[in-house]
């Protein structure tokens, strides 16, 4: 009967325990340091295994709604609704688990991380509570099919994540980049809602699948729709308004920045959603298709070419998110500008979908296990300048095993997963148009070159006088790291069956709109 | 014209919001401007649930006439929640940053840059 | 196994067991050569010392090359690009909300024309 509980009520459980959980971590901090420990450790854990088994059930039997407040949660129009979805309804299709699962596995590395690496820290209640917010607001964001309910969970998703940046104040440093990042998504967070005002004003709805099946495409639409992408883009750091990504990432404690990147991909998958679920067939596929591939490309570019001059080595991690999150885009966006043409669609349109999703997947783990990394040599060095640190290869064995699988990853070297992702972005975008595809190449060769420099000058070299009594980074730090690492060499060696069992479904619910519909409304 | 005016004022107050974000250099003054395009988009949300001669949607006795929309209603509190929560949090950077930096000038807030 | 690994591109397939296959063999030909090799390496010796034709060896915090002295070649090369890019970043609050809303505002324009 538990069993059955706990499946049946998924989704709701999945929120329903961080939350509980990040508001109860002050109280039960009052009892002691150790028993908070246990608390957030069980908390995640468990919040985990719900994701996972929730993303089990839905890529078995299909998508899960869950219905707020309704007698029977399964059913998306009760008899006393009048057949119109007035409750929140969350809505997991297998795009939806395809993120929870990255929310899921990236949550429970982090959590381990951050039990050693924010040990010796102060006021460690509000940031327990906090990162479990973060995890809230990420797993909202991608389950709901609400879209109000998604603005709620954007905002706390950037509320919790500039909170977190600027936990350590660092002489003001890290304030300064917690008020550009609550600033800036904030205003994106007023957009959004500015966007979903106008939709409920001409459709009197909220959820996702009315609006879609009712949708018009009229000029207020177009409103909303640039409302949405621009800033649900810029929230996901793309090109040309990524530059509070730099800041928030490379100022954020180690541990955080490794799930401020999943943070980003909501929000990437936002944009998705937006423009697959919501607009899709109403859509001129071109024109939005290209847009995202311009983003994508400006992205890939800027972002590579800004990570290779900086010598703070977080900063320039970030740039790579920058420019990773540019594939993404590249590769769904590709998808998108030939959804209407079926023969192309069909011979490279879905692979490139593949690919972006894929690289979703990917890119949380190998981005998240360098940060780790990074965030590893800072705890041990308290430094991240390139110009200081060397030699560090000589007593940090095992963060440099974790770093250069990171980095040969993110640089797609085979056989590791970015390898994987990139591969089937390369080869179905040059079917769509070469260039894009000889951008893609070239950037990551610079990202090779950067990651090369990376290397050096933190591991390479003889062993410094100053960093002479310097230990390998503490258990729980390097068993996150390793949890990261094995799954990213996990995803390379096997990537067909990766792609078959979880990115393919994504792909196809992703692009099939009337499928979405008919999950809620029943085929109306 | 009439049932316009809370639309276009919603858009009034919103550019001015905008203006002072881009064009005010001292932080809590960018903050003031988020505030307001937050109350902009408030009216927006309100305003859009409004309709002539119709009563508060409560239906415990009520007269057989039109009711407002209470859906909006709902969404502007949410709003105005979240809206207190990041204008605190914005508030309480600012007041740390000019404590470590000695200004709240967005000229001199600026240690992380290229 | 092969449906475990194989990746179907479209455009070809990828097979990471394969590839792996060929590695493990380039590397036992690798270690079957350097087994050839003659073995005269005695750690803690003259031998392991760095020589610099004669000179003393520098403190080792001078030997090391930070990472900000590499690929100065390429910056250099594409000076006409970085002078160009670096400073957009400038790390100014409203600069980043001028980008967001002028990328917005054409985003509108293109979306609005089609």
């Amino acid at each position: 009967m538990n069993g059955d509980f706990i499946i049946q009520n998924a989704p709701a459980l999945l929120l329903a325990v961080p939350m509980l959980a990040a508001f109860a971590t002050p109280l039960i901090g009052r009892l002691g340091s150790l028993a908070r420990n246990i608390w957030v450790i069980a908390a995640m854990t468990l919040t985990s295994a719900i994701g996972l088994l929730l993303a089990y059930d839905v890529f078995t039997a299909g998508t899960v709604l869950y219905t707020f407040g309704a007698l029977d949660p399964a059913s998306a129009l009760p008899l006393d609704s009048g057949g119109i979805p007035v409750r929140i309804i969350f809505t997991v299709d297998a795009m939806s688990a395809f993120m929870v699962i990255i929310a899921a596995i990236s949550g429970f590395a982090v959590m381990l991380y951050m039990m050693a690496s924010e040990a010796k820290g102060s006021g460690k209640d509000g940031f327990y509570a906090l990162f479990l917010l973060l995890i809230v607001g990420i797993l909202g964001m991608v389950c709901t099919g609400d879209i109000f309910n998604f603005f709620v969970f954007l905002e706390i998703n950037s509320l919790a994540g500039a909170a977190l940046v600027a936990y350590r104040v660092d002489k003001g440093v890290a304030v300064e980049a917690g008020l550009k990042y609550a600033v800036i998504s904030t205003i994106g967070g007023l957009f959004v809602l500015f966007a979903i005002a106008l939709l409920y004003g001409q459709y009197g709805a909220l959820n996702m699948a009315v609006i879609a099946s009712s949708m018009q495409y009229t000029g207020l639409d177009k409103i909303a729709l640039v409302l949405f992408l621009s800033a649900l883009a810029m929230k996901s750091g793309a090109v040309p308004m990524h530059f509070w990504t730099p800041d928030a990432y490379s100022m954020a404690p180690g541990s955080i920045t490794a799930l401020l990147v999943v943070a980003s991909q909501a929000s990437l998958y936002g944009v998705f959603r937006v423009v697959f679920t919501l607009y899709n067939v109403a859509l001129d596929y071109a024109a939005v298709g290209w847009i995202i591939i311009i983003l994508g490309v400006l992205s890939m570019f800027v972002g590579v070419t800004m990570a290779l001059v900086q010598k703070d080595v977080k900063r320039l991690m970030a740039y790579h998110a920058v420019s990773q999150t540019g594939y993404m885009l590249l590769g769904v966006g590709v998808g998108l500008a030939v959804l209407g043409q079926q023969t192309a669609f069909d011979t490279f349109g879905f692979v490139a979908m593949e690919g972006g999703i894929f690289h979703i997947l990917n890119h949380a783990m190998y981005k998240g296990l360098l940060f780790l990394t990074a965030g590893a040599i800072f705890y041990r060095t308290g430094t991240r300048s390139l110009n200081k640190l060397g030699g560090l290869g000589h007593s940090m064995k095992w963060t440099m095993i974790f770093f250069i699988i990171g980095a040969l990853a993110i640089a797609g070297i085979p056989p590791f997963n970015g390898f994987a992702s990139k591969l089937l972005i390369y080869e179905s975008v040059f079917l769509f148009n070469p260039v894009l595809s000889i951008i893609a190449m070239v950037v990551s060769i610079l990202t090779l070159a950067s990651f090369v420099k990376v290397f050096h000058a933190i591991f390479m070299g003889p062993k410094q006088p100053q960093y002479s009594d310097v230990q390998e980074a503490p258990l729980p730090m390097l068993v996150g790291m390793a949890i990261l690492a094995v799954i990213t060499i996990a995803f390379g060696i096997a990537p067909g069956l990766v792609v078959d069992s979880i990115v393919a479904p994504a792909a196809t619910a992703l692009a099939d709109q009337g499928g979405y519909i008919a999950s809620v409304l029943g085929g109306l | 014209m009439y049932y316009n005016l809370p639309f276009i004022i919603a858009a009034v107050i919103a550019v001015i919001g905008i203006g002072a974000m881009l064009f005010r250099r001292n932080l809590i003054k960018v903050i003031m401007g988020l505030s307001l395009v937050e109350a902009a988009v408030n009216l927006f949300l309100v305003a859009l649930g409004y309709r002539m001669d119709a009563i508060a949607p409560i239906f415990t006795n009520a007269p057989g006439t039109s009711m407002v929309l209470p859906t909006v209603q709902a969404m502007t509190l949410t709003n105005i929640v979240i809206g207190i929560a990041t204008t605190a949090l914005l508030l309480s950077f600012t007041m740390i940053i000019y404590k470590k930096y000695g200004s709240a000038n967005t000229d001199t807030v600026r240690k992380l840059r290229g | 196994m092969d449906i475990v690994a194989t990746l179907v591109t479209g455009f070809g397939f990828w097979n990471p067991i394969i590839w792996l296959a060929v590695l493990a063999v380039a590397l036992v030909i690798a270690y079957l050569i350097w087994l050839t090799g003659e073995s005269s390496y005695k750690p803690g010796t003259e031998q392991t010392k760095p020589y610099l034709s004669g000179n003393p060896e520098p403190a080792k915090q001078d030997v090391h090359v930070g990472g900000g002295h590499l690929y100065w070649g390429f910056t250099e090369a594409m000076r006409g690009y970085y002078d160009r890019i670096v400073p957009l970043h400038t790390g100014v609050l409203t600069d980043y909300l001028l980008w967001f809303f002028g990328i917005a505002a054409i985003l509108i324009l293109i979306v609005g024309l089609i």
